[in-house]
C-alpha cells in the first residue's frame, strides 16, 4: 500500500477509535450475552441456531450502521471542518486521501467485526459448551459480513462525494435494503418481460447483490458454504467497491474545495 | 569528477511574461517563487437558474523568491480564493499558476510549500505531537529526526507544554500556533500564510511577526494575505492590493511609504492653538500641554516664525510620510470603469421601477 495512504487510513482509524465508535461493542456484547444466558434456559436444541442468527445478525447490523454513519462524514466531515486543507495542500493526491479513508473506515469494521465474533464464538461455547466442526461455516458468514461493510462503506463514499451527508444516508441505506432482496429482485427481473423486463433486470444487477453474502441463515443450521461462492463473493465484493470507490475518486477529483 | 563538483555561483530565470528584473547585473538572478499567470476565478449561483459569479477576475501577479509579500484586501475580495487555487484546493476557471518553476498541478511543488489556512481547523482527537507527526509522513519527513523535527516545532512556536493535549482543549491563539507549526514543519520554501495574526492577542501577534521575520532571515519566501496594515508595512517587501477580486495594485513598500505629501507636522508645547497657525492652513490638535499640527510645506518658515514670536517651545518638525493606509484605501476607490457600471446599474435599476409602475 501507498504509505500515504497508509497514514491516511491510521489516522482514521484512529479517529473512530478515539470518537468511541467501539463503545457499540459494550452493546453488542450485552445483547449476546443476554441472549446466549436467556436462550439457554428457555430453549430445547436450538440455542445454536438462535445464538448464530442472532449473533450475525446483529454483526451485520452494527457494522452497516458503522459504516453509514462514519462513511457518510468520511469526505464530507473533512471539507465543512476544513481538515481537508492542510492534508490536500502536502504531496497528497486525492485519490490517496479517498482511499485512505477507505481503509481507515473498513480497517476500523474488520477490528470492530473481530471482537464480535469473539463474542459469537464465547456466546456458542456458552450455549453448546463445546466447538464443532460446523462452525467453521460461521467464521465463512463472517468473513461475507466484513465483504458486506466493504460495499456499503465504498457506497457510502461514493454518494458522500457529491451528496450531503444526509442523501448520502438515505442513498447508501435504501441500497443495502434493495440490495438485501437483490435475489427476489432478480427473480422478478426473469419473469417479467418487455421494457418493465429490461428495467427490472438492470436495477437487479445494478444493486449490490447482498443477499448473496448473507448466509447466515445457512450456517446457523450447520450447513456448509460451496467454495466457488467464497471465491465469487470475493470478487464480486471486491470489483464492486472498486468501481464505487473509482465513481468517488473520479468526482472528488474534479470537485472544488469551498 | 569536475563536472559533479562544479556548481554555478548564479541561477537565471528563464520567464517568459517578464523582462529581465534589476538583479540582472549582479552575480544572482532570484527566481519567481510564484508566478500567476491570468489565473480566474467564477462561481455558478442561484438555484434554478444558475449563473456565473465571478470570485477573482484575471489576475496576473509574480513573486520573488525570498520576499514577504503581503497581500492585502478587505474581506470578501478574493484573497483566500487566490490561495485556494494556489493550493489546488479550488481550481481555476481560465488562467494558470507556477509555484517555483513547477505547474500547480505537479506533485513535487507541495512539498516545497507549507500553507496556513484561515482559521484553521486540524483533527481534534491528536494531540498538537500526534498532529505534526502525521503532516510530517504526509509531507515525507524522513522518519529519522521526524519526532526529533516536531519537538523543535513545537518549541519554535511555544507549544511544548501543551504538546500532549489533544486539540479539542486548545484555544483559538494555540490552534494558530499549531497551523503556523504545521505550516514550516517540512522547512518548505515557500510559505503561504492566511490571515495569521486572526484570531491572536498582541503577543500571539507579536511572536507570529518575528516568526515571518526568522523565515525571511532563512531565505524562504512567504506570501500572506492579511487586512492588518500595520503587519504588511512592518513585515513585507512588496504588496498587492485586491478588491472584488481585481487587483488593483502592485508595489514595493518602501517606494510606497518612501514619498511626502507636501505636508509637514510640527509638534510644540502650548496650551492652545495660537490664531496665527489656522490662518497659515493648519490642522491642528491639542493633546495635554501638546499642539500637534499638519500644515503645507511652504509653510513652514512662516509657523517656525510664528512659533518664536509667540515663544512657543518646538518638539519636533518631520515631512508627512506617505503610509500603507492611504496607498490600500486610494486602491479600494472605484475605478471609471466601476463607477460607469454602478451608473448603468442605477439606471436600469430605475428603468425596471418604471416599468414595473
Amino acid at each position: 500500500m501507498n504509505s500515504r495512504v497508509g497514514y491516511i487510513a491510521f489516522n482514521t482509524f484512529r479517529e473512530a477509535v478515539r470518537d468511541r465508535v467501539l463503545y457499540n461493542l459494550i452493546a453488542f456484547a450485552l445483547l449476546l450475552s443476554g441472549a446466549a444466558i436467556l436462550v439457554g434456559e428457555i430453549s430445547i436444541d436450538i440455542e445454536r441456531l438462535v445464538v448464530v442468527n442472532l449473533g450475525l445478525t446483529a454483526v451485520s447490523l452494527f457494522g452497516v450502521i458503522i459504516a453509514i454513519f462514519i462513511g457518510i462524514g468520511l469526505v464530507s466531515k473533512e471539507i465543512e471542518k476544513r481538515t481537508l486543507y492542510t492534508v490536500l495542500s502536502r504531496p497528497v493526491r486525492r485519490w490517496e486521501f479517498v482511499v485512505g479513508k477507505f481503509f481507515g473506515l473498513t480497517g476500523t469494521l474488520v477490528v470492530n467485526t473481530v471482537c464480535m465474533a469473539l463474542g459469537v464464538f464465547l456466546a456458542l461455547l456458552y450455549v453448546s459448551h463445546k466447538f464443532e466442526k460446523m462452525d467453521q461455516w460461521v467464521l465463512v458468514a463472517l468473513y461475507f459480513i466484513v465483504l458486506q461493510f466493504f460495499i456499503v462503506c465504498a457506497l457510502a463514499l461514493f454518494f458522500s462525494s457529491f451528496s450531503t451527508p444526509l442523501m448520502s444516508a438515505v442513498f447508501t441505506f435504501a441500497l443495502f435494503v434493495i440490495g438485501s432482496l437483490a435475489e427476489d429482485l432478480r427473480g422478478f427481473a426473469r419473469i417479467t418481460h418487455g421494457l418493465g423486463g429490461w428495467l427490472a433486470t438492470g436495477i437487479a444487477y445494478l444493486v449490490p447483490n447482498f443477499s448473496a453474502l448473507n448466509v447466515i441463515s445457512q450456517v446457523a443450521h450447520g450447513d456448509p458454504v460451496a467454495g466457488r461462492l467464497i471465491l465469487y463473493n470475493t470478487a464480486y465484493a471486491l470489483l464492486y467497491s472498486a468501481m464505487a470507490i473509482s465513481g468517488a475518486v473520479l468526482i472528488f477529483q474534479r470537485r472544488n474545495l469551498k | 569528477m569536475e563536472s559533479e563538483n562544479w556548481k554555478p555561483n548564479f541561477t537565471i530565470r528563464f520567464n517568459s511574461t517578464q523582462t529581465p528584473s534589476k538583479e540582472l547585473g549582479s552575480s544572482r538572478i532570484i527566481m519567481a517563487a510564484i508566478e500567476i499567470l491570468d489565473l480566474e476565478k467564477s462561481y455558478l449561483v442561484g438555484f434554478w437558474r444558475k449563473r456565473p459569479k465571478l470570485a477573482l477576475r484575471p489576475l496576473r501577479l509574480t513573486v520573488e523568491e525570498g520576499e514577504v509579500f503581503g497581500f492585502l484586501g478587505p474581506n470578501g475580495a478574493g484573497k483566500t480564493t487566490t490561495l485556494k487555487l494556489l493550493m489546488g484546493l479550488v481550481f481555476p476557471t481560465a488562467g494558470t499558476a507556477r509555484i517555483l518553476g513547477k505547474e500547480l498541478d505537479d506533485p513535487a511543488v507541495k512539498s516545497q510549500i507549507g500553507f496556513l489556512p484561515e482559521q484553521p481547523y486540524f483533527y481534534d482527537h491528536l494531540t498538537a505531537r500526534e498532529l505534526l507527526n502525521y503532516y510530517g509522513q504526509l509531507s515525507g519527513v524522513p522518519a529519522k529526526g521526524r519526532a526529533a523535527r516536531v519537538e523543535q516545532m513545537l518549541e519554535r512556536v511555544g507549544l511544548s507544554g501543551s504538546a500532549s493535549v489533544q486539540l479539542r482543549k486548545f484555544s483559538k491563539g494555540m490552534l494558530q500556533r499549531v497551523g503556523l507549526a504545521q505550516a514550516i514543519l517540512h522547512d518548505p520554501k515557500l510559505v503561504f500564510l492566511d490571515e495569521p495574526m486572526s484570531g491572536l492577542d498582541p503577543m500571539g501577534r507579536r511572536e507570529v511577526r518575528d516568526l515571518i521575520q526568522q523565515l525571511r532571515s532563512e531565505g524562504k519566501t512567504v506570501f500572506f494575505s492579511t487586512h492588518i496594515l500595520s503587519d504588511a508595512e512592518a513585515l513585507c517587501d512588496r504588496v498587492a492590493v485586491i478588491h472584488q477580486g481585481e487587483l488593483r495594485g502592485v508595489g514595493a513598500v518602501a517606494d510606497l511609504t518612501s514619498g511626502t505629501q507636501g505636508k509637514i507636522e510640527i509638534i510644540f508645547y502650548a496650551a492652545k492653538v495660537p490664531a496665527g497657525l489656522t490662518a497659515l492652513g493648519a490642522v491642528a490638535r491639542i493633546s495635554g500641554d501638546m499642539v500637534n499640527a499638519v500644515l503645507p510645506e511652504e509653510q513652514q518658515d512662516a509657523a517656525l516664525e510664528l512659533l518664536r514670536r509667540e515663544r512657543l517651545k518646538l518638539i519636533s518638525l518631520a515631512p508627512v510620510r506617505n503610509s500603507l493606509e492611504e496607498y490600500y484605501i486610494q486602491r479600494l476607490q472605484p475605478t471609471d470603469v466601476e463607477k460607469e457600471d454602478e451608473e448603468d446599474e442605477a439606471r436600469n435599476e430605475e428603468n425596471r421601477k418604471g416599468v414595473g409602475v
